[in-house]
């Protein structure tokens, strides 16, 4: 398939949705509207919506605050992640005692959190960004560990063949390798660290994109939740794009990564 | 210490050697797999030898034994008269499987071995340029292992233990996975590179025509478990070698024939135990 038939077939999916969306909403199809208009809007009003935001520039302050508080979740938890993933790696027996909890911590389900972090950090950007930060910690953990133990024996051998001592070690076998595991997941920490953020806002905050939606819905202004869901998807690829740009810059050494490049 | 050790060396101690080592592994279900017994074996300075075995003999793990990686059960390892207790810091290894460090250029691979040395990491970068050309790869440079073929990368891993100057090359079936014209082509490449400065080598095979091509000693080992060194192989073909013509050579299909009538029977041997768990 060329290109261009590709981004015609992919314009025509969106086409069809909108236009399905627009008939089902606004004719009665033998005598009834299959989509009431007070549950399912219609993509005049929200594109209305969306444009009145964009317009008065309220949507920016919105999004801002979610770009803020997704970064911070992202960049504490990586750093997190990193650390503690060296740690538990370099130290088996440390990891060995922690395991369970470790196990335990990612098998809670993040959202219960919430109200606590609101109840600690306040309605705040804080407590979004804690939120954040337990969703994308454990993603970068997880990579890191795996990325330090499954060096390969044979690529460990000759490095210490060729002389490295642990701290050369470290920083030309056990840290490339564990960014590499790193930097493929970095689409699934940036998404949960977007997630951690919105989730956040949505359960209690003054500002943001999952502060908007939920203030359309407690007014049952459904135009209002699709209008922020639409601008939440776009904010969402556009990150997307952007990580997928670092990715092949930093993961350039990397076979299925670089065979991709035009 | 350097100084000590060359001193040994030129009173004409033994690059390599190995007594009576054992070698054994412990198994899951608590017994002791052995893989190596008795195994007693000398490499000069500046002499090449190989060993030849059939499949799952424990060759390599004799090479491991000699790089240090390894420990052995039983008996000693020495280096130019030295008992070896650590990694063999005089040794540079060559591995069968892919052992480039993939997130590094075909240039930074050559160059580590100097930069974790302490080489300025330009001159380290200069002179990994040079080895590059002297292994036919100077185009090659900021070339990810993944870019290059097979041939290619173990031209770079060729440059990247020589460019650290080891008195001592190990090196573990290096050339298995090619194919026959890129083999021989290595083999040359290697034997040039070596008469340079005739180190000590232990070479690792499972082919016999490439043992006895490229070295001044061939030494047999039994199949495994509990191999040993059954044959111990001088090559007196003129150096230096050609590695397609010397196989022409009559002297080296007599000493084959001779060779390969005790190995074949190491080899049906180890088919069958292979076949027989």
């Amino acid at each position: 398939m060329s290109r261009v038939t590709l981004i015609t077939l992919q314009v025509l999916v969106a086409v069809v949705s909108v236009l399905l969306w627009h008939v089902l909403t606004s004719y009665p199809i033998f005598g009834r509207t299959i989509l009431p208009p007070f549950f399912f809007s219609n993509p005049f009003d929200v594109a209305k919506q969306i444009v009145a935001w964009f317009a008065s520039g309220v949507i920016w302050k919105h999004l801002y605050v979610t770009l803020v508080e997704a970064t911070l979740a992202f960049i504490i938890g990586s750093i997190g992640g990193i650390v503690v993933g060296f740690w538990f790696a370099r130290q088996p027996r440390t990891a060995a005692v922690f395991d369970p909890y470790v196990k335990m911590a990612n098998a809670l389900p993040r959202v219960v959190l919430a109200p606590i972090f609101t109840l600690w950090l306040g309605l705040g950007i804080w407590s979004k960004v804690a939120l954040g930060v337990t969703l994308v910690f454990f993603i970068v953990f997880f990579n890191v560990y795996q990325g330090i133990k499954e060096v390969s024996p044979t690529v460990l051998a000759n490095a210490r063949m060729l002389g490295m001592n642990e701290r050369q070690l470290m920083r030309h076998v056990y840290w490339p390798s564990a960014l590499s595991w790193m930097f493929s997941s970095l689409h699934t920490s940036v998404g949960f660290a977007v997630v951690g953020a919105v989730v956040g806002e949505y359960l209690g905050a003054a500002a943001g994109l999952g502060y908007l939606i939920q203030q359309a819905e407690g007014v049952f202004d459904v135009a209002g939740v699709f209008a922020g869901m639409f601008v939440l998807a776009a904010f969402v690829i556009v990150i997307d794009m952007l990580v997928t740009v670092v990715e092949k810059r930093l993961l350039i050494w990397r076979p299925n990564v670089a065979d991709q490049r035009p | 210490m350097t100084a000590a050790m060359s001193a040994t060396a030129a009173a004409g101690e033994a690059a390599v050697a190995l007594t009576d080592v054992d070698v054994a592994f412990r198994l899951a279900d608590g017994g002791v797999f052995r893989a190596v017994h008795n195994a007693s074996l000398s490499v000069a300075d500046g002499e090449f030898v190989a060993i030849v075995g059939p499949t799952g003999c424990g060759k390599s793990t004799l090479l491991n034994i000699a790089a240090g990686l390894l420990a052995p059960a039983a008996g000693s390892a020495s280096i130019f008269g030295a008992p070896l207790t650590d990694l063999n810091r005089q040794a540079g290894y060559l591995f069968q499987a892919d052992s480039l460090f993939p997130w590094k250029t075909a240039l930074e691979n050559v160059a580590i071995g100097l930069e974790v040395a302490g080489a300025a990491p330009t001159e380290a970068r200069a002179r990994a340029k040079e080895w590059l050309g002297k292994v036919g790869l100077g185009a090659f440079g900021d070339r990810y292992p993944h870019m290059l073929s097979g041939g290619q990368r173990k031209r770079v891993g060729l440059a990247q233990v020589l460019i650290r100057d080891p008195k001592i090359l190990l090196m573990d079936e290096p050339f298995g996975p090619l194919d026959a014209q890129t083999r021989q082509i290595m083999g040359n490449l290697l034997l040039d590179l070596w008469s340079a400065d005739r180190k000590a080598v232990l070479f690792v095979t499972h082919d016999l025509e490439e043992a006895i091509a490229l070295s001044d000693r061939v030494v047999i080992m039994s199949a495994g478990p509990s191999s040993r060194i059954i044959g111990d192989w001088r090559v007196s073909l003129q150096r230096p070698r050609d590695i397609s013509e010397v196989k022409l050579d009559p002297a080296f299909h007599d000493l084959h024939r001779e060779i390969w009538q005790m190995l074949k029977e190491e080899v049906i041997k180890g088919y069958q135990q292979a076949e027989g768990k």
